[in-house]
């Protein structure tokens, strides 16, 4: 390689380095600030030092605790538990859940915290993982069995 | 060791080589994208949870990884040609940057249509789905960046150095969903560990990901050669060749 080549391979690849390191930093710091949800046990201990205030609009993120899904049998609210390693945290919400909420499912919740473990929430999507398979392997591998809607004793829909 | 490499960076052989490998390029490309697309489309298992709902992934899963591996094929390109000084390199660059483009809006476009139904939401300011759309800005900044110069030598080299500044984007997309919590789910096939997905639904989004990177080779390629005629036009041998057809 002749020199001015070379020279010219030092000079892009030192400015590329200077401006990956400088990004990287700011990533770092920022880090906190680009998550996007909360875990329960976040809200309730605090996160990096600082505890979520009554009355502050943020996302929760979490399962839904099997057993604590509870639906009012007179209006759209619904109240459930969500929970990441440690505590959990109760999500209030009135309004159409997505298709894909069942217990035991991934939850981001958007609301405002009403007390240290409740949240009010106004939005509620469901997470999904990254595995795909078809019916009968899950229900092989997962014991999970699932029935169409119209296959549940001869109701029409 | 690389003499054999150096008569391609001259236009007239660029041109030449893209014309031949073209086909090459465009009939398996679109023979196995038809292929994986209706594998996946009607053949294909539906999923245990989201149902036919996860045959969005036929089409986004390619069109988000090309995006990205595109994009890194553009930087190289810069890269080369900042330190060789290689004009057919930037002449890569203005072909490669709307293919991108393109891959990058499909991505984006199909990954809000199954985020509605799935989700519940066509879109979310989370890390991943925010890197993308910074790729997909980059890919215009790109684009704007080269129009607007007169002189498409300096507009090459401003391009090359946006192409590699913006890579640092790419491993921030690719790890966003480890990195930071997000809506969006963790990788199912590019990663080391076996892909999470039952194999007859993996074959024909495998297949996809090789039609649609042949494709976009071709694609690319064509716009190459045009670009060249565009960029060459006084010289004898554009002139020789355009009177002959």
């Amino acid at each position: 390689m002749n020199p001015r080549r070379k020279q010219r391979m030092v000079i892009v690849i030192s400015v590329f380095s200077l401006i990956v390191a400088a990004i990287s930093l700011m990533l770092y710091s920022l880090n906190n600030n680009i998550d996007l949800f909360y875990t329960p046990s976040e809200i309730v201990n605090g996160k990096s030092g600082r505890m979520p205030v009554v009355g502050e609009r943020l996302r929760i993120g979490g399962m839904v605790v099997p057993g604590t899904v509870k639906h009012d049998q007179k209006a759209l609210l619904v109240k459930f538990d969500l929970v990441d390693t440690g505590p959990s945290v109760t999500v209030k919400y009135s309004g159409l859940l997505p298709d894909l909420f069942r217990e035991g499912q991934g939850i981001v919740a958007t609301g405002v915290l009403e007390d240290s473990s409740t949240i009010r929430a106004d939005e509620v999507l469901a997470k999904h993982d990254e595995e795909y398979m078809p019916p009968e392997l899950a229900e092989a591998m997962k014991g999970i069995k699932h029935v169409k809607p119209k296959q549940l004793d001869g109701v029409d829909y | 060791m690389w003499k054999w490499l150096h008569p391609y960076a001259k236009t007239e052989r660029a041109h030449q080589l893209a014309g031949t490998l073209f086909p090459w390029f465009a009939l398996p490309g679109l023979i196995l994208f038809t292929l994986g697309t209706v594998w996946g489309l009607v053949f294909a298992p539906a999923d245990y949870q989201q149902g036919d709902a996860f045959r969005i992934i036929y089409i986004h899963v390619p069109s988000a990884l090309l995006s990205m591996s595109v994009y890194a094929s553009m930087a190289i390109c810069g890269f080369i040609g900042l330190v060789w000084q290689i004009r057919t390199c930037y002449m890569a660059i203005a072909a490669i940057a709307p293919v991108g483009a393109v891959l990058t809006f499909i991505a984006l476009w199909t990954g809000a249509t199954w985020g509605k139904p799935m989700w519940g939401t066509w879109w979310v300011w989370d890390a991943r789905l925010t890197s993308e759309l910074i790729l997909l800005f980059l890919y215009f900044g790109i684009m704007a960046l080269y129009a607007s110069f007169e002189d498409k030598l300096q507009a090459g080299k401003a391009v090359s150095v946006m192409a590699m500044v913006g890579v640092i984007n790419l491993p921030i997309i690719h790890y966003s969903v480890e990195w930071w919590n997000t809506l969006h789910q963790g990788a199912t096939i590019s990663k080391f560990e076996k892909p999470s997905m039952a194999p007859e639904m993996l074959w024909p989004l495998l297949i996809n990901l090789l039609g649609l990177a042949l494709l976009s080779g071709a694609l690319v390629l064509q716009r190459l050669r045009n670009e060249i005629v565009m960029r060459e036009l006084r010289r004898p041998w554009v002139i020789n060749m355009l009177k002959e057809q």
